[in-house]
């Protein structure tokens, strides 16, 4: 019985593993990685990253998988710029709004995969240029953000001894984070959206709400995603409707290698969170390191990708085995 | 005894099909009712109007007297009528305790209290007479305990109704036993029990009462004690019973020259020691329970797995490094086991179906004409009384039995020599059960060669000209003539002296 109990943790130990092997290695290396500070920097850097994972978290343990992250990101990023500085609107009315457009975006997303049966993939994929291109439309230049609320929110920041101190977008990233973990872990939601991604036709005769949850899922993805875009905006005090391109993959990648399967069912938030640092990881390394260059950051995600990847089939492999066994 | 559940006069129809014409079933407090029928009578249907599945084209539900309607599988279940389906639906990636609790956890400000989830799942477990870890994930338990989980869940909301559809179809006889504990149990505390089954003796081991559909209306329904088992068969194939005894292969050796031999073939882990001879016109039982080696034996034979022990002679010539492209380059098909993953295809249409042996030997760029094609396909339909609105019909759509045919036909298109059955007859009906033992004796006696596992005993004594009997993942005999009936395997399944 320990022996499953260990197998069915296996993603997350392996998870858990490689991050304290990179911290440690590059720690080793690098003089000062070791500190408070580079270390907060793993959450301020990344803080857009990580709120969007969250999100996609939800999405890919109920089986689906949400693309439209990135650019909505970009979109509401420059939304939320073009709103303040040019629309004259109060920063926190135009955070209300763009925050409301990312969860009816998403809504829309849960609706058509839903009510229409459409594969997730090409709603998301369809969100995707519908939002980058949204974006693109409402200006195609980068847009600074210059008010005194603004500029108030952006300082926001908990100080911490060493001169190390925890800025408003690193406070969000570890809230979402917690909000998450408990959604997933403690709500009748979150143990739906394993249902789902268990085997949705039985989550159904479960006589589970299955498809509100699944447009929530949706939802609530957007709204990560919209948040993920305010935070971006905060971090570097303007709009870029170009910002987050390719940051859908990074957020799969993270989750991934967080130990969730693709295919739905199994995974948490806090391993989406253990993914994210090892990307951040790798990335503060190859900074450190000056000499190479970054694509470098591409090349060890890629190669940890396919690891998590060969792991997770063995895994399973071994798992059918057994419940054959058990099965006889 | 008091009525618990009464539908009267149900009718439903789908596009073309009457199904339901004027159906009543009525369940009373403390029965377990046996719902009988072929697969196509309307069984299904009515459980699913029961279960809110579909919503009926007229007629009345009544729940403890009182009118209701069912809108959904979710309304049902709030009105006290749970199912447990054939397959296990229940989620196999959380645990038991989840399973059973899912969607009404206690909660409380902090969130579901697991502590109150796990009393309540053991609670409904032990009721069951079960003492499991129930934190372990679902997927981890046999099948038994998985239905039984999925009963607990119906425990856990007061049913009063518990609708049981095939629940013993993947359960060996000491896993029915426990079910059947279970049953009687829940039976004895005032539930209602609907059981749906296609084994006669599990229906008169643990029924009170017995309702038979045909083509969608009643044809009997009385007490067990009343209805006889001849008569029940009668009722639900609706033709005379004694005509079926007939169908008895004579049990005189076959005499043909074999073109299989094995000797001492194993493969590690899965089968040991299997010898046996096979020529044509011979059919080849394998008896044994669930997991004794029958389907790993299938697999070698078909070179899905390659013996490593042992030898596999095929005509003559040592077959070491047995491949499936080999087994069916010397002529031998395979219906499989589980037909809806490795046998049909579900969305392709019968003819699709039928013909992509026949086409895969041609070869894939020698396209069989659309008119070959139909002729093929209308011959089979004919001679083995498929059942199909039409040969482009999605597979998926036909019953049990018809998919069944349409895969033997896939096989009989190619004319093989060597047609290796896994479990033909689950989960089809008593007709077309009866149908596929006359195809096989047929195509016997015109010299196909035959494999069949089937875990009706009853089945392989029926239809094989000789038995390979299996325990514990050995081949533990070999019965011939009339040494081959039921009393004899069984002992030597059993364990007694081979």
């Amino acid at each position: 019985m320990k022996a499953i109990f260990t197998k069915e943790r296996l993603p997350i130990i392996a998870t858990s593993l490689v991050c304290i092997a990179i911290y440690v290695a590059a720690g080793l290396k690098f003089e000062g990685f070791f500190s408070l500070r580079v270390f907060l920097n793993f959450l301020t850097d990344n803080a857009f990253l990580g709120i969007t994972a969250v999100g996609v978290t939800f999405v890919i343990l109920s089986g689906g998988i949400d693309l439209s992250v990135g650019s909505m990101v970009g979109c509401t990023g420059i939304m939320t710029a073009v709103l303040i500085q040019n629309k004259h609107l109060h920063p926190a009315l135009a955070i209300a709004t763009v925050l409301l457009f990312g969860l009816l975006l998403g809504c829309g997303h849960g609706l058509l995969i839903q009510k229409f049966n459409l594969p997730p993939f090409l709603v998301t994929l369809a969100g995707l240029f519908l939002a980058r291109g949204l974006g693109l439309w409402i200006s195609k230049e980068s847009v600074q953000i210059d008010h005194p609320f603004f500029s108030a929110l952006a300082g926001i920041k908990i100080s911490l001894p060493n001169g190390a101190s925890l800025p408003i977008s690193a406070i969000l990233f570890l809230v979402v984070l917690v909000a998450g973990i408990v959604l997933a872990k403690q709500t009748r939601f979150g143990r739906t959206v394993y249902a789902i991604g268990g085997n949705e036709s039985s989550a159904m005769l479960m006589g589970l709400s299955v498809g509100k949850t699944k447009i929530w899922i949706y939802a609530l993805s957007g709204f990560c995603s919209a948040l993920a875009g305010v935070v971006y905006t905060i971090y570097t005090s303007s709009g870029n409707a170009l910002s987050g391109t390719g940051l859908e993959l990074d957020a799969i990648a993270a989750v991934v290698i967080g130990g969730t399967l693709l295919s739905g069912g199994y995974g948490s938030v806090f391993g989406s969170f253990l993914g994210v640092l090892i990307l951040a990881m790798i990335q503060t390394a190859i900074n450190f390191d000056g000499s190479l260059s970054s694509w470098w950051t591409r090349i060890a995600i890629g190669t940890l990708l396919l690891i998590f990847m060969l792991l997770q089939k063995g895994i399973e492999v071994s798992a059918r085995r057994t419940s054959k066994k058990a099965g006889h | 005894m008091a009525e618990l559940l009464q539908l009267r006069n149900i009718q439903k129809s789908f596009p073309g099909v009457k199904a339901l014409d004027g159906v009543s079933f009525t369940v009373r407090a403390g029965e377990v009712h046996a719902l009988m029928g072929e697969n196509g009578a309307g069984k299904s249907t009515l459980i699913k109007v029961m279960t809110g599945v579909h919503t009926l084209d007229s007629g009345e539900i009544l729940l403890e007297g009182k009118p209701i309607q069912i809108k959904s599988p979710q309304d049902a279940v709030s009105q006290g009528i749970s199912t447990v389906y054939q397959e296990v639906n229940l989620v196999p990636n959380l645990s038991l305790a989840e399973n059973i609790c899912l969607g009404r956890e206690s909660a409380g400000f902090t969130g579901i209290k697991w502590k109150e989830v796990k009393e309540r799942a053991e609670r409904a477990m032990a009721r069951l007479g079960l003492n499991v870890d129930v934190r372990r994930p679902l997927g981890s338990f046999s099948i038994a305990i998985q239905q039984m989980a999925a009963i607990a869940r119906a425990l856990d909301v007061d049913a009063k109704v518990l609708v049981l559809d095939e629940p013993t179809s993947s359960l060996d006889r000491d896993e029915v036993k426990q079910l059947f504990e279970a049953i009687t149990k829940l039976k004895n505390e005032g539930m209602g029990i609907v059981f749906v089954t296609h084994f006669l003796d599990q229906v008169y081991a643990v029924s009170d009462h017995i309702t038979v559909l045909r083509n969608g209306n009643n044809v009997g329904d009385a007490p067990i004690d009343q209805l006889p088992r001849l008569e029940l068969v009668s009722m639900m194939i609706g033709r005379d019973a004694s005509a079926l005894e007939s169908e008895r292969v004579a049990k005189d050796p076959i005499q043909s020259t074999s073109f299989i031999e094995t000797q001492d073939m194993g493969h590690s882990g899965s089968v040991e020691g299997v010898n046996f001879t096979i020529g044509s016109g011979e059919v080849l039982g394998l008896a044994g329970l669930l997991g004794s080696g029958r389907t790993e034996t299938v697999r070698l034979l078909y070179g899905i797995d390659s013996a490593n022990h042992g030898e596999l002679k095929i005509d003559g010539r040592s077959a070491s490094g047995h491949k499936t492209s080999k087994a069916i380059a010397s002529g031998f098909g395979l219906c499989p086991e589980d037909r809806k993953l490795e046998g049909i295809l579900p969305d392709l249409s019968v003819r699709e179906n039928l013909t992509i042996v026949l086409q895969a030997r041609q070869g894939w760029f020698r396209k069989l004409s659309r008119s070959k094609q139909d002729e093929i396909v209308q011959v089979f339909i004919d001679s083995l009384r498929i059942k199909t609105a039409s040969p482009e019909t999605p597979i998926k759509n036909l019953s049990g039995g018809n998919q069944q045919k349409v895969i033997l036909a896939r096989w009989l298109a190619a004319n093989p020599r060597l047609l290796l059955l896994d479990e033909p007859t689950r989960g089809i009906d008593v007709g077309a059960k009866f149908e596929i033992s006359a195809l096989i004796e047929k195509l016997r006696k015109e010299g196909m060669a035959f494999v069949f596992v089937s875990s009706e005993l009853e089945e392989v004594v029926r239809s094989c000209t000789k038995i390979a009997v299996m325990r514990d993942r050995k081949m533990v005999g070999m019965l011939t003539g009339e040494e081959a009936s039921e009393e004899k395997v069984m002992s030597m399944i059993a364990g007694g002296e081979a």
